[in-house]
């Protein structure tokens, strides 16, 4: 595999993270819970690797996003 | 009973028992028929949106007629919104300097767009900017995230652990009330901080003048009793010592505070 820049290793790390909270939801959802992050970075997918702005930008907001949805109060989603 | 009289006879004497139906909402503006030639002004706005992350940044010119518009440049930016362009972001609230939500950067200055009056001249433009070095959530909105969990962090509320001897309020003398004018009238808008060199450098471990002025103004409160161990979260490099006395914060404060002084006082604190 190619060397990774830093942005592309935080993407990556973030992406990992969801994973990881996604197997603290119950058995039943996570389904649910994967397809929804598999499509919240499917969205960006067209974004230019050099467009650092907007890579820093969504990578905030993911961070925001999966803390949110990180909170054992949401145990499923549509 | 003779209570109820005097409020039904005020209601009935100062309100009209049928209102006009087109009854709505306004804002100052200036009544359009004293106006003379129009004085058009171009006002220069940032815009970003985030749902196109991709598109950068840009400035957004609008002209308005001065004389149609009231001083204030919130007045301004509100009848952009009602007449030119309602996709236009910005937070306001109170209009009158008290809530602290339409802090901006306008013409290269943080402050309070409902205490900024419109300069006059209308050949140079105005621009109009998001507080500086703050995550944009979108056009002139910024994101406080940051600033408000600083705040929560120097615990801003009366700790005591002792009932004062009669059980009632805690009382302070007016001595000592005193020494919290020039704090209490704080309204955490984040123009002092935003505007700190220091603190554009150090976000994450300086605290900043608006915050260190608040927990200035609890180390002086008379009530409080954890003084020493508010002192010795303070007492690190980080969180007071990277004020070097620009002093950005007291020139911009929009309510005129002086954050400066407060965060002086406070290494004095922790000095002595």
């Amino acid at each position: 595999m190619a060397r990774l820049s830093g942005l592309q290793r935080d993407v990556l790390s973030l992406y990992r993270q969801c994973l990881r909270e996604i197997r603290k939801k119950p058995t039943e959802s996570q389904p649910n819970f994967k397809t929804y992050a598999r499509a919240e970075f499917q969205k960006h997918i067209s974004v230019n690797k050099k467009d650092f702005s907007a890579i820093e930008y969504l990578l905030r907001k993911g961070n925001r996003q999966l803390e949110m949805y990180a909170s054992p109060g949401i145990r499923n989603i549509r | 009973m003779a209570s109820l009289r005097t409020t039904s006879r005020l209601f009935a004497a100062s309100r009209p028992l049928f209102r006009p139906a087109s009854f709505a909402r306004t804002y100052a503006t200036v009544d359009s028929n004293v106006s003379e030639t129009p004085k058009m002004k171009t006002f220069k706005i940032y815009r970003w949106n985030p749902d196109t992350p991709t598109e950068k940044p840009t400035m957004q010119s609008y002209e308005l007629d001065l004389n149609k518009t009231g001083p204030m440049m919130l007045d301004a930016l509100i009848r952009i919104k009602n007449e030119l362009d309602p996709t236009l972001t910005f937070r306001r609230s109170c209009r009158e300097g008290i809530c602290g939500s339409c802090a901006m950067n306008i013409d290269g200055v943080n402050t309070l767009a409902c205490l900024c009056r419109i300069p006059t001249e209308t050949t140079k433009e105005s621009r109009i900017y998001p507080l500086p070095h703050t995550y944009v959530v979108k056009d002139l909105v910024p994101d406080l995230t940051l600033f408000y969990k600083q705040y929560k962090s120097i615990k801003p509320y009366l700790q005591r652990d002792t009932p004062t001897a009669d059980g009632l309020e805690n009382r302070q003398s007016p001595e000592d009330r005193r020494k919290l004018d020039g704090l209490y009238e704080c309204i955490l808008c984040a123009c002092c901080s935003t505007s700190c060199p220091s603190y554009w450098w150090n976000q994450e471990e300086y605290l900043g003048p608006a915050i260190l002025l608040q927990s200035y103004r609890w180390l002086v409160d008379s009530r409080d009793e954890k003084t020493a161990e508010r002192k010795a979260a303070l007492d690190n490099s980080m969180s007071v010592y990277r004020c070097h006395t620009i002093l950005n914060c007291t020139r911009t404060c929009p309510k005129g505070l002086n954050p400066g002084r407060a965060i002086a006082e406070t290494k004095k604190m922790l000095a002595a």
